[in-house]
């Protein structure tokens, strides 16, 4: 048990630093293929973080989804729309000023709500990360919300098709 | 070692750390693709979030809560691409301000 904390505490030390310095990163990169890269980092470890508390399936989930499906859709529109580099994102202005103060704000009020939780140990039981208690509950008990997946994603896939080819004028 | 081992209330403010940081990347940045990388890393940081309380009160919904988050992600980035791509063909820009065709 004692190795087993030691592990979960290197596991969410090493994760944490790399997936919020791979978030610092999105938001400072001016070229958009750094920042999507960055983000992928942040996705990464994101799944170690799952990973520390004993959700398996989730984290394999999370790679081959996120930083593998979604990030790859992003890089590929990136480079197809042969961005510039965004200008004027170094600078500093009084809207950004704002921005940055709200986030700050809210990050605070958020922590002080939260503090609460402050003396719950993260090292419970946690029973559902492998692949089987999770196949089970979606197709027992989350069996049509799982269904209902399919329509979203038939509908997103149609939208997409239809925002986003070209349309002439000779075809009504 | 004590006061290093994780609780709680540290995955909380990594997710927390990382929302707020998506947040000011949504209001700040103008490169819409950054603009929605950075939703996406908000909606990250809540799935970290309910994968921490569903382990804390060791009860599976959060953790299934966490797939159909997936799904509108992906479906969201799916038609936030597609609305970028049609709009760089019709402006030749994704400069979120430069959108302003609805404003009078």
């Amino acid at each position: 048990m004692e190795a087993a904390t030691t592990i979960q505490t290197l596991l969410f030390w090493t994760f944490s630093v790399i997936g919020l310095a791979g978030a610092v990163g999105l938001l400072f990169n001016r070229n958009p293929v750094y920042a999507a890269l960055s983000l992928v980092l942040n996705f990464f470890s994101i799944a170690g973080l799952y990973l520390s508390m004993g959700a398996e399936f989730l984290a394999a989930i999370q790679i081959l989804v996120y930083a593998g499906a979604i990030m790859v859709l992003f890089l590929f529109v990136i480079m197809l729309l042969n961005l510039r580099e965004e200008e004027g994102a170094a600078t500093f202005d009084i809207k950004k000023g704002a921005a940055f103060i709200l986030g700050l704000g809210f990050l605070a009020e958020m922590i002080f709500v939260l503090k609460d939780f402050l003396s719950v140990e993260a090292g419970g039981t946690f029973d559902f990360g492998k692949v089987e208690p999770v196949g089970r509950s979606l197709m027992t008990e989350y069996l049509f919300p799982f269904e209902m997946i399919s329509v979203i994603l038939l509908t997103a896939l149609i939208g997409a098709i239809l925002v986003a080819r070209r349309y002439t004028h000779t075809e009504g | 070692m004590d006061i290093l081992t994780p609780t709680i209330f540290s995955y909380l403010t990594v997710a927390l750390v990382m929302f707020s940081l998506g947040t000011i990347g949504v209001l700040t940045r103008r490169n819409g693709i950054v603009v929605f990388m950075c939703i996406e890393l908000m909606l990250n940081a809540v799935n970290l979030v309910l994968v921490t309380f569903s382990k804390m009160h060791n009860d599976e919904a959060g953790s299934m809560m966490v797939f159909f988050v997936m799904v509108v992600a992906a479906a969201e980035a799916v038609v936030g691409l597609a609305i970028v791509i049609a709009l760089f063909r019709n402006k030749q820009d994704i400069d979120i301000n430069n959108v302003n065709i609805f404003k009078w």
